[in-house]
């Protein structure tokens, strides 16, 4: 029940805070603080008193039994569809990460939102809802219903509080995953079609659908429609064109979110479905996705260089992240997958305060336009110091998360394809090259703006600095996160060894 | 003692950490006193270490924590200790505090004192992390921290784009290095297993044998590391721009600590390049061409601070020849009296820069011998020792070094010469910056002479300076021992002469006059192998055209996004066939009714023909 | 049933004729009010056929179509009529072809 209450909160939080409007408009927002710290707190002390969680036990991906958690509860029996949540150490991780990245959106988007604060942050907290629910589904009917859930307040999100080419950027971002989801769909279906036409039986039960016999070619396509659902979410080279826009477009709240969260999704999806469910076909595939994630890496590293749009810049770096995420799951090794899961949360916090830095420059300056900037260090100190520590952060300073993600990643890569990473590892140097320039324009520099700015206040700075606390735990003493992913990825390792009678 | 030599790093840490979160708020004597003393509480705990150790010298090890552990990847936040390591720490921890205590006084105008020593701090405790890691990851963590230091510090001037644009070139051009390294730590870990460093000299003898392919690139790669933090051929072209920075930070970073830091890697790594003899042969070509193309650039230079800065670029230059030639202990020797005489000549031209309104130009000063004498003196004894002149620090170590590269079968000889080449350039370039700065008739006038505290920590590096040679490294058994023959004494005698000749061409040419070298300048020929020599061999330029400008272009060229060019295509083609179907919407009502007629008579018509 | 007896091909005719009036009418007139004539006919002609059909066969059914035709045409005439009151408002003329908002 845990599971489905942590959504439902967020549910019935978001009507709450739609409701609370009307006392006053300072008021939905404070109910969404309470609404989100509520959930996490609640997850806290679940797992507080869960005697599991001290020995992970490895997860065998077909037993739902071995799992941290499993829930499950009739829906549509006549199709086998019912609500299945389980949890085990990555969907706890990404959930982990979709709260406390919760209450960094909620703060960021503090004093910036000026219309429609109810409905503003009732999408917040939907939208997260619907990640819980990705992340925790394990039916995968639900698990595309939730899908879509995430994916339509986004959308209002970034289509009613969006800068100037909201519209464009909420539709074009809308299109592109809808259209994926749809490919996905279609997968869906016609996967749990060749099991009830193998077995009799309907079931859309991830741990039924595990294993389905079937023709290699058949697996080939159903294992690209999800690939593409997922990459495009994620988003991989050449699907990532609507992230920019979004991106750049969103309110901070939504960029935040949707850096930080909704793009993990994608990454959770390949290491939960795409590869498990197909890995014979995967196993066939991953030449192509590793060199689709070492062109994302390099493309999103030259395009953030030429951007003068400041979060454009912060996004194409996103672009350039993932691909590691890419890299790292199709390289399928411990070390490579360590540090994909690593990657995902590192650069959920790095990117994360980045996008906020630029929503509060939007906020003070009214532009993004880093020709514009120019010295800002002069005028806000703090928010200079606090932008060089997330700067090097993304361009992978040891001793900092990303480092540990992206080291990880190119050593695992290493034992496949030591030609690609040589590839991927230019992205190492484009990455100083945009990163550094970012900080130039932006805080170093002749300072041209005379005017006073408010420099980073109590609020903001509690933020920051939850986040910089993170990143250098991650960096220094990642073993924590790393303990709790790594008896998942050994059960899926093995898993895909029996099947797939080896390494992808 | 021993477990305490964590605290060490520790100390400097806390105390950047403390500078950055309350920096603004402190008194500028409390920042001092922070920034100064935990330098100086570290160099006092290297120095009771030091003492522990050489009583005992056994090398130990201490982990803190294990970093990371994935399978069998299980790099420790550990330290080694031996004698290398200590050499290091104890010129890190000793010059660094004098650098330190140098800064108070050079700094003490400046409005961000605090952001200051939290950098220089932050880069001491860095630093710390690289030589004592017992495995390469953590090595590589205190490397990569150095390049960010010395990124903030040499745009510490934010204000001055060029300053920043120094600064990046700094970080980037060693991050291509580093990364080149960081393959390297992959090919060692694939391929041995473990990235603890003396472990891996175990396994890599265990698995390889001697001119094996894999040693070779393993060692090329942390080679490249080391060319581009120790700023050698190809990779040098950003330490001449770093000079941006403080005078106070290229003293530390720029001379003394951080540019050896490709010395030390390959010192702590001897172990593999014994396994590759062709990478040893790379190392000590790399370091001589580097050496004479840098000293050639140092001859020419006006600006005080760039001949320094090439005449580093040639010095560690050295170095890389000692380590080629398989003279590792005479390489970290030459590391060592380098910082202390490298450091003395930046601070005395700190010194010369802070009293003489920020004039870089040598032409433009001169007569300073009486006017500043403390400085004469540091720069008189600096670049003594920086010629090798005898019984100077550079002496003993250059000395050696010379000596076994000519000891090496086959080229050996000719190494020899081209470092005797170097050695002469040396011997002129620095006594031609020393004649010209301190003799002749004055061309500005100083508004100040230096402090006490600038007096002090150059007072004292001047000793370092001079009888620095006589301090025996503890490192006899960090590395094998170099063959015992001796060459021909010939041999020692022209090393010992060169140097002193090219101390008297400097004095006939740039002090006495008696040499004229004007008409000679004076041919276009000439002229333009001035130019060339003056901008660094023209590679700058080159790797602007070849790297740079094309990068631009490239970032440029997609900045329009070819890719979403796709979906647009995709767009534009739903909107055509769009554009034709409305086309048929006109909206008036006749049309439609006249189409939906005829629908039917056509319908009609094929109902009644098929019945 | 004795008297005038006109066979039902001839009034089926006259009805689709009319029919075929009315359509034309619909289709070539621009004028509203012209065309809502034109659906009184067609539907007159209908209602002819119906009528037609329902005596020939002796049935009710003809003339009970007959009936809701007839309350058909009257509701279709009041919201024609309301139609054309609004499209003269808002269009200051009766000409069909300006209301042509609708367009693709």
């Amino acid at each position: 029940m845990l599971m489905i209450n942590l959504i439902l909160i967020l549910l019935v939080g978001g009507l709450l805070a739609m409701l609370s409007e009307r006392f006053g408009s300072h008021v939905p927002r404070m109910v969404t603080l309470a609404v989100v710290l509520l959930d996490l707190v609640y997850l806290l002390l679940a797992l507080s008193v869960m005697p599991e969680l001290t020995g992970l036990q490895a997860p065998v991906p077909g037993d739902p039994q071995t799992w941290l958690m499993h829930y499950r509860a009739e829906w549509i029996p006549a199709f086998g569809i019912s609500f299945e949540f389980a949890l085990d150490g990555i969907s706890l991780l990404m959930v982990l990460l979709t709260l406390v990245l919760g209450v960094v959106a909620v703060s960021s988007s503090w004093t910036d939102v000026n219309i429609k604060q109810g409905f503003f942050e009732a999408n917040l907290l939907w939208t997260l809802a619907g990640v819980l629910g990705v992340f925790m589904a394990l039916d995968l009917f639900l698990f595309f219903l939730f899908w879509e859930v995430m994916l339509i307040p986004m959308y209002f999100l970034i289509a009613i509080w969006g800068h100037e080419q909201r519209a464009y950027a909420a539709m074009k971002f809308f299109i592109f995953t809808q259209a994926s989801g749809l490919l996905m769909l279609v997968s869906v279906l016609t996967l749990a079609t060749i099991h009830q036409s193998n077995t009799g039986v309907w079931s859309f039960s991830y741990f039924d659908l595990l294993n389905t016999p079937m023709a290699a070619q058949t697996a080939y396509w159903l294992m690209l429609g999800f690939f593409i659902a997922f990459v495009v979410k994620l988003p991989g080279f050449p699907f990532h064109t609507w992230l920019p826009d979004a991106h750049t477009q969103a309110p901070t709240a939504g960029s935040v979110i949707l850096a930080g969260v909704l793009l993990k999704t994608g990454a959770y999806g390949l290491i939960r479905f795409a590869v498990p469910l197909f890995p014979e076909a995967s196993m066939e595939f991953a030449p192509i996705a590793l060199w689709l994630g070492a062109a994302g890496v390099v493309y999103g590293a030259v395009l953030a260089f030429a951007q003068t749009d400041f979060k454009r810049l912060v996004a194409y770096s996103s672009v350039s992240h993932m691909g590691f995420v890419l890299l790292g799951v199709y390289a399928w090794n411990q070390l490579a997958l360590q540090g994909a899961v690593m990657q995902m949360v590192a650069h959920g916090f790095s990117t994360a305060a980045l996008f906020m830095i630029a929503g509060s420059l939007q906020e003070r300056l009214h532009t993004r336009d880093m020709r514009e900037m120019g010295g800002l260090w002069h005028n806000m100190p703090r928010m200079g110091g606090v932008a060089m520590f997330f700067i090097v952060a993304s361009l992978g300073l040891p001793g900092l998360g990303n480092f540990v993600a992206e080291f990880l990643v190119l050593l695992g890569l290493f034992q496949v394809d030591p030609s690609l990473t040589m590839i991927a590892a230019l992205g190492l140097i484009t990455g100083a090259a945009y990163s550094l320039l970012l900080m130039q324009r932006s805080f170093q520099g002749e300072p041209n703006i005379s005017r006073q700015l408010n420099d980073f206040g109590t609020r903001e700075m509690l933020t920051m600095a939850l986040m910089m606390v993170a990143l250098i735990g991650l960096g220094l003493y990642p073993q924590p996160v790393l303990d709790m992913a790594q008896p998942v990825l050994n059960g899926l390792l093995q898993f895909s060894a029996t099947v797939a009678g080896g390494q992808l | 003692m021993r477990q305490l030599i964590g605290l060490i790093p520790l100390i400097p840490l806390l105390s950047s950490v403390c500078l950055m979160l309350l920096g603004g708020r402190l008194p500028r004597l409390w920042i001092g006193l922070l920034g100064v003393g935990s330098v100086g509480l570290a160099a006092l705990l290297t120095g009771l270490t030091a003492v522990d150790f050489l009583a005992n010298p056994e090398p130990f090890q201490l982990t803190l924590w294990v970093w990371m552990q994935v399978g069998n990847f299980a790099p420790g936040v550990a330290f080694y200790f031996d004698g290398l390591t200590l050499v290091m720490m104890s010129v890190i921890t000793g010059v660094g505090f004098l650098i330190h205590l140098f800064s108070t006084e050079f700094m003490e105008e400046d409005k961000s004192y605090a952001r200051y020593f939290a950098y220089l701090n932050m880069f001491v405790a860095a630093m710390l992390i690289l030589v004592m890691a017992d495995n390469l990851l953590l090595l590589y963590l205190g490397w990569e921290g150095v390049g960010v230091c010395s990124y903030l510090l040499v745009g510490f001037w934010y204000q001055n784009s060029a300053n920043g644009q120094a600064a990046r070139k700094a970080f980037i051009v060693t991050r291509i290095g580093d990364t080149a390294m960081a393959l390297g730590l992959f090919l060692l870990f694939s391929e041995l297993g473990t990235l603890n460093i003396q472990a891996l000299g175990v396994a890599a003898n265990e698995t390889w044998q001697v001119g094996d392919k894999l040693p070779l690139i393993a060692c090329l790669l942390l080679l490249a590391g080391a060319v581009g933090k120790s700023a050698q051929l190809p990779l040098h072209t950003w330490l001449p721009d770093a000079m941006a920075g403080p005078t106070p930070v290229s003293a530390l970073i720029h001379a003394a600590t951080m540019v050896t830091a490709g010395v030390y890697l390959i010192a702590r790594t001897h172990e593999l390049y014994l396994l590759a003899p062709i990478a040893m042969i790379a190392v000590a070509l790399v370091g001589l061409t580097t050496s004479l193309m840098a000293a050639f650039t140092a001859l020419t230079q006006r600006d005080i601070k760039r001949i320094l800065a090439y005449s580093t670029i040639s010095q560690i230059g050295y170095m890389f020849l000692a380590l080629g030639v398989g003279a590792w202990s005479a390489g970290v020797f030459h590391l060592m009296t380098h910082a202390f005489f490298k450091a003395l000549l930046f601070l005395g031209s700190g010194a010369i820069i802070h009293c003489l309104h920020h004039e870089h130009d040598i032409f433009k000063m001169g007569g300073l011998r009486t006017r500043m004498p403390v400085t004469f003196w540091s720069f008189m004894i600096g670049s003594a020792a920086l010629a090798a002149l005898p019984m100077t620090s550079g002496f003993f170590s250059k000395d050696q070094i010379l000596l076994q590269a000519y000891q090496v079968d086959g080229i050996g000889p000719w190494l020899w010469l081209g470092g005797l080449l170097g050695a002469l350039l040396t011997a002129i370039y620095s006594f031609r910056l020393v004649f010209v700065v301190f003799f002749g008739k004055a061309n500005t006038e100083p508004d100040r002479d230096t402090g006490w505290r600038m007096a002090l920590s150059l007072s004292l590096l001047c000793a370092l300076a001079l009888f620095g040679g006589w301090i025996m490294l503890p490192v006899a058994e960090v590395f094998p021992v170099a063959s015992g023959l001796h060459p021909a004494h010939w041999v020692e005698y022209v090393s010992i002469a060169v140097p002193v000749v090219g101390v008297v061409i400097a004095y006939l040419v740039f002090y006495s006059g008696q040499l004229r070298v004007d008409g000679l300048l004076n041919r276009p020929s000439m002229q333009s192998l001035q130019r060339f020599w003056h901008s660094g061999w023209g590679l700058d330029a080159l790797y602007d055209r070849l790297f740079v400008q094309p990068y631009y272009a490239l970032a440029a060229l997609l900045k329009g996004e070819p890719v979403d060019a796709v979906y647009g295509l995709i767009v534009a083609i739903n909107q055509t066939l769009n554009g034709w179907l409305a086309a048929g919407q006109s909206g008036q009502m006749r049309r439609y009714l006249i189409s939906m007629v005829f629908g039917l008579i056509v319908v009609l018509a094929v109902m009644l023909g098929a019945f | 049933m004795d008297g005038l007896n006109i066979p039902l091909s001839h009034i089926l005719l006259v009805s689709s004729l009319l029919f075929a009036v009315g359509m034309l009418g619909l289709m070539m007139r621009r004028n509203i009010i012209f065309i809502l004539m034109s659906l009184e006919v067609m539907l007159n002609s209908t209602a002819l056929a119906f009528v037609a059909a329902g005596a020939h066969w002796g049935q009710p059914d003809g003339q009970i179509v007959f009936m809701l035709i007839l309350s058909v045409a009257a509701a279709e005439v009041a919201v024609g009529l309301g139609l054309v009151l609004q499209i003269q408002r808002r269009f200051k003329s009766l000409d069909m072809d300006s209301a042509n908002r609708m367009q693709g």
